[in-house]
This record gives C-alpha cells, structure tokens and sequence, in this order.
C-alpha cells in the first residue's frame, strides 16, 4: 500500500472533503500564504483560493466565533488552531457557543464545525506551549474529541468529523506530523466512536491514545520478547467513548494499564477507570494502574521533560505490576 | 559628516547603547549559532535588528519602573543589566539561568530588574502590564509599567478590552508596539484595514506616536514622553515603534514572504552602526576605547556560553517546586512508575 506522512493524510482529508463539498472551508494563522505554520495545508490556497483557504490574524477568539457563527448558517468551518494551547483564547466561542446552540435553541441551530491542530508536548516548548486538552474539552457535553494516533486513522476520522454534524475537536502533534504510514489510494471514512485493538492478547490490557501509543507499542513489543501478550486499544475518539470494547477486552484479559500523556487528575484515565470498576468490577483481577504527566507544569529544561514523562520501562513495569510479577 | 551642533545626550550615553546593543547582537548571532548546532532546543526567536528598540526604553527609565514583552525577550535582560550568562544558561535549560532552566528562551524574568516576563502566548502580556500598572499606581508610586507586544499581538482581542480600561482607570503604563511588520510570515497590511498603528489609540482618545525604532535616540525621546504622561497621572500612552527583525521568526522560517532587498534596505540603517558612527563623528570615544568595547563584549559573549554549558541542569526534583507556594504539596505521582 501507499506510504505518506501524517500531514500528507489530513491534507488530503480536508481537499477531498473540499472538493466534494463547498460549504467546507479552511481558516487560522498562516494556513494559505505560509502552507500552514506545519505545513499541513501545503499547496490548498493554490486549489481552492483564497475565499476557501483563509489566513487570519492572531485573533483566536474572534476567528473561532466567526467560525462557529458561520456554522450556524449553513457552511462547514475547519478551523485550524496552530496549537490547541492558543485555542485556550477561544475557549469560550468552543464551550460556550458551539458546544450548546443546538441545545439552547431547541435542535433550530447546529455547530457542525472542525477545531483542529497540534496538542500536547512537543519538546522543550515549556509550560504554556505543551499542554493536552483531551480531557479538558471532552468534559463538555455537545463537544466530540477525536485523537488519531497514526496516518490511516487520521485521514479516515477527519473526512468523518468533516461531516458530522457536531463541534469535534481533532487533536493531532506537531510530533506525529512527520510520521509515514499506510493509506490506501481513494476515499474511506472511519467511525467517530471506535475504538482500535491494534494488537490482541490474553494477559493484560492497555489502553492508550494519541501520540504516546507509541510508547505503549515498544512497552508491548518489548514484554512480548519476556512471553507476556499485552492487548492494546487505541481509542482514537475520547468521546465518545468507546466502552464496549473497552469492557470486552478487560473482561478478557481481567488487567488494565491506561497510558495517557495528559495531566493525571481528573483525566481521560480517570473516567476510563470509574467507568471499569463500575462495568466490570467482578472482572478485575487487579488494581487498574495509569501513567500519566506529571501532575505539574511542563517545564523547559530536557532534564524535567525527562522526569516529567513516563517511559517505556515504566509501562512494563505497571503491566507486570497489574500481573503481580513484581 | 561631522557636525558642530551639540548632541543631545551625553557622550557615556552613546557609549553605553554600544556596548548594550552590541552585545545584544553578538549573544544572539552566538544563541543563533549554537542553536543550530543542538546545542539547546525549544524555540528561539533573536531579536537582532530590534536593539535600539530595548536599549532606548531601558535607558528612558528609572530602575523602578518595570517591563514586560512577548517571547521575542533575549535582549530586555542584557539592556536591563543582568549579565547575559544567565540569559544564556536559561536558553540551555540550565538550574542557573534566569528561570532556574524551567521557561527557556520564551521567558525571562527577573525580579532583580523589574522584569515581568517573557511570555508566550501572543498578546497575553498587554493585559497584565496594565495590571502591573494598576498595582503601581494602587500603591501611590511614581513608576510606570512599559508594556512591549509584536505588532502580531496588536490584533488580539485582549488589546481593545485592556485599552480601555487602561485610559478609563489612567493607568500608567506605555504600550510599545515592537512593529517589525511581521508576525510569522503575515505582514501589518494583511491583516487590517488600520496599516498605521499608532491610529489604533485613536479610538480610546489615548496618544500615540509613531517611532523610528532604529534610531536609539528617537526611542529614548519617546518613551521619555511616554513615561512622563504616565508618571504625571495622565494615563496610558501607545507607540507604534518601527524596527525590523533581521532573521527569521525562529530558527525554521523559510522567509518567503519578504525579499532580500527588504531586508537589506534595514540593515543600512542599522542602529548599531548609526550610533557607531555619531560616536566616531563626533569623536566620543577613540579607536582605542571602542577597541576596548568590542573587546568587553567578546568575553562577556564567550563567558557566557562557558558559563551556559558547564552549568547543572536542575535536579529532576526541580518540577516539583514552584508549582504551588507549598513546598509539599500532594501531587499525584503517576508519571513513573
Ligand atoms: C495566542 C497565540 N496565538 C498564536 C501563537 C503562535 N505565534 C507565536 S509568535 C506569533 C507571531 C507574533 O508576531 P508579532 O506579535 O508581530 O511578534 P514578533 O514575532 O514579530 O516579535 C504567533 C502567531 C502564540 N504564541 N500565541
Ligand atoms: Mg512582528
């Protein structure tokens, strides 16, 4: 199969969602003139012009209102945040309108509208450049969050938050641009709300998403060469949440690990949790362990990212704990 | 061309934005180099061409006035006083450097000089260098708060609420727009109908001025105007202060939004060389004496760089401290196991 970047797959994602459709349109901080400030929207202007593919100022709060008010009226925004710590700026136009107009008018006015962009660390960008928002806009009814790990799922789960008729938020990485993987030539949607076991086994469970499955993806390759068979599911949507699957693989492997790069309290490992011993309590044969962020700022220094970030021995270590082989 | 008229500011202080500006330009040029080559991470954005900008606010201030800028802050520190060797070991992530190695590049602060930050989200610090101004003028002092922001920042939001309240309440601060024309890779004219900025205090009855921000003298003149309305009760001032950055926004910008003749046209204007020849025109200093600064700010340069990288980087406990006044705060510990 064809091999391109994660950029490359959202690119296509979004031009062939502009292509089938004239309501969707592209705008934030250097997304036409510059190509993106990651170059993920490389060589829109120049297909659709500059009345689809729209530089802004740097005015979050006003761009991302004229977005969700353009969505009321009939059009299909993707807002491109250049990352989601500045759409902390236009959180209110996020929570506050698009999340609760369809409700607040009694189903008469939706939001269907795309925020997007990079999220979490991506290196020594200190504290208020690396932060991860899943947790804190999935705690918003009326909101979808989406948090595609690889190039596939990226451009399959676009084209559908494209189309949904909701507010999503898509949370990709400046980390995971770069990263090449297998897409098919042509078009296909992925299911908003489905969860992915990428790799099936009967000892244990870990549950992860976004670009620190890749972590978990070495923690189980690596506990696979000590004989232990590690389930793994990238839950690409946070909400909502896929528990079926979640359920049925705990009820499995009776063992869960949940790997999460966000800040632990009250967080996407929290809910998962409540959610398990509440489902599945007879079923677990252990304590359900999670790695997490540190519970404090991110800092600038590599030596407090280091301590800041769980790594791969630390995820075998919870697995081997939630087996009692410690 | 030598002049007879009278300069109008004193020999020592011709001198002293020399020194300052030049080793502004030579620890960037340096933070440039080694970036390039891994020696620290993050982002970084230099600040040369922008050297009149701070050498003539720091020099048109009292030490109790305070400063905050944008990310864009290597140089505040250095024309404040502070030795750049901090600055340095801050960009290295350092336990030595100004923030203890914890903000890097983007956030310099320094209670010692009254330096309020270095930050990086775009336009955030406009609000609170009114606030800083707010408590100045709460407590009955006489100091000012000048308040830097990229002509970027000029578009947000919290400019329009913050300007407002800063001249209804007379706050004294002055809002100092470092209008290099660029933010990233959009110009001023693409991104409003309002192409002169200093219009935009027009319509909060709040005067403005528009500025050659590579001219030391002229910035000096300014933000001498400024604070003076501020410290008299007259609340806030703008100032629109054009400079021009020489390098990319950081270290990865393609620059395809501007030509090399744009560029060139600045750097023969450039402030360093402008106040080198007042200096050698008017016969200020001799060849030996400016020898003797160039040579000063060559060793503070690679005593610094020494002192960035023989330092210690924090100890892994440091992100635990200065999260909460509490040294011993409970924090959920699950990032290892
Ligand atoms: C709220 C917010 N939005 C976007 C960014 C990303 N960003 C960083 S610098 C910058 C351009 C700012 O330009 P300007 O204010 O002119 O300052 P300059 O870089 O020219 O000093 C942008 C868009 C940010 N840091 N914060
Ligand atoms: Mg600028």
């Amino acid at each position: 199969m064809r091999i391109i970047q994660f950029r490359e797959a959202l690119n296509e994602a979004m031009s062939e969602e502009m292509r089938r459709d004239e309501r969707v349109f592209l705008m934030g901080e250097e997304v036409a003139e510059y190509n993106g400030a990651y170059k993920v929207s490389q060589g829109m202007l120049d297909e659709f012009g500059p009345e689809r593919v729209i530089d802004t100022p740097i005015a979050e709060l006003g761009f991302t209102g004229i977005g969700v008010g353009a969505a009321m009226n009939g059009l299909r925004p993707i807002v491109e945040f250049m990352t989601f710590n500045f759409a902390v700026l236009a959180a209110d136009q996020i929570i506050n309108s698009a999340a609760k107009m369809l409700q607040m008018s009694g189903g008469q006015y939706g939001a269907p509208i795309v925020f997007r962009g990079p999220n979490g660390q991506a290196g020594q960008l200190a504290a208020t450049h690396s932060q991860s928002f899943e947790a804190f806009y999935a705690h918003v009814p009326g909101l979808k969050v989406i948090t595609p790990s690889n190039p596939y799922d990226a451009k399959g789960l676009l084209k559908a938050a494209i189309r949904d008729e909701n507010p999503v938020l898509f949370m990709e990485s400046e980390r995971m641009y770069g990263d090449k993987g297998e897409v098919p030539e042509g078009e296909y949607i992925l299911p908003i709300g489905k969860a992915d076991v990428t790799r099936e086994g009967p000892d244990c469970t870990i549950i992860s998403f976004g670009k620190i499955i890749k972590l978990v993806k070495n923690a189980a390759d690596e506990l696979a060469k000590e004989g232990i068979k590690v389930e793994v599911i990238d839950l690409r949507t946070i909400r909502p949440l896929d528990s079926e699957t979640i359920m049925n693989s705990v009820k499995k492997t009776n063992r869960l690990v949940i790997v999460e790069e966000s800040w632990p309290f009250a967080s996407i490992s929290s809910e998962i949790s409540y959610q398990v011993q509440n489902q599945a309590f007879d079923y677990l044969d252990a304590p359900i362990r999670r790695l997490t962020q540190s519970d404090t700022s991110f800092a600038f220094s590599k030596s407090l990212i280091k301590e800041a970030l769980p790594e791969v021995k630390d995820i075998m270590m919870a697995v081997k704990a939630a087996m009692y082989l410690l | 061309m030598a002049t007879k008229t009278k300069l109008p500011f004193s020999k020592a202080q011709y001198l002293k934005w020399y020194e300052d500006m030049l080793l502004i330009r030579r620890i960037e040029e340096k933070a440039g180099q080694l970036y390039i080559q891994q020696k620290f991470g993050g982002f970084c954005h230099l600040y040369i061409g922008q050297e009149a900008v701070v050498a003539g606010t720091v020099s048109a201030t009292t030490k109790d006035d305070k400063h905050i800028t944008a990310y864009r802050d290597h140089g505040h520190p250095i024309a404040m006083g502070i030795h750049p060797k901090y600055m340095m070991a801050e960009l290295f992530g350092k336990s030595t450097g100004m923030s203890k190695g914890k903000g890097g590049s983007m956030h310099m602060f320094s209670k010692e000089v009254n330096l309020l930050g270095g930050h990086g989200i775009v336009g955030a610090q406009i609000a609170l260098g009114a606030g800083i101004a707010f408590a100045e003028k709460y407590k009955g002092t006489k100091n000012v708060c000048i308040t830097s922001m990229g002509d970027g920042a000029v578009r947000q939001g919290i400019l329009h609420e913050t300007f407002n309240m800063a001249m209804n309440w007379k706050l004294p601060v002055v809002f100092l727009i470092e209008n290099n024309n660029y933010a990233m890779g959009t110009s001023v004219e693409r991104t409003s109908n309002v192409k002169d900025l200093s219009e935009i205090g027009e319509s909060y009855d709040m005067p403005a001025k528009s500025v050659n921000g590579m001219k030391v003298e002229d910035v000096h003149d300014a933000i001498k105007w400024g604070a003076e309305h501020a410290r008299a009760g007259k609340g806030p001032v703008l100032l629109d202060v054009r400079t021009y950055r020489y390098k990319g926004h950081s270290m990865s910008d393609p620059q395809k939004y501007r030509t090399k003749e744009e560029v060139q046209s600045y750097k023969e204007q450039d402030p360093i060389k402008m106040v080198l020849e007042t200096i050698e025109q008017n016969k200020l200093a001799g060849q030996k004496a400016i020898q003797n600064i160039q040579d000063r700010v060559k060793a503070k340069v690679e005593e610094s760089i020494q002192f960035a990288e023989q330092s210690e980087e924090p100890s892994p406990e440091e992100l635990y401290i200065d999260n909460y006044v509490e040294a011993d705060y409970p924090f959920i510990r699950d990032n290892k196991f």
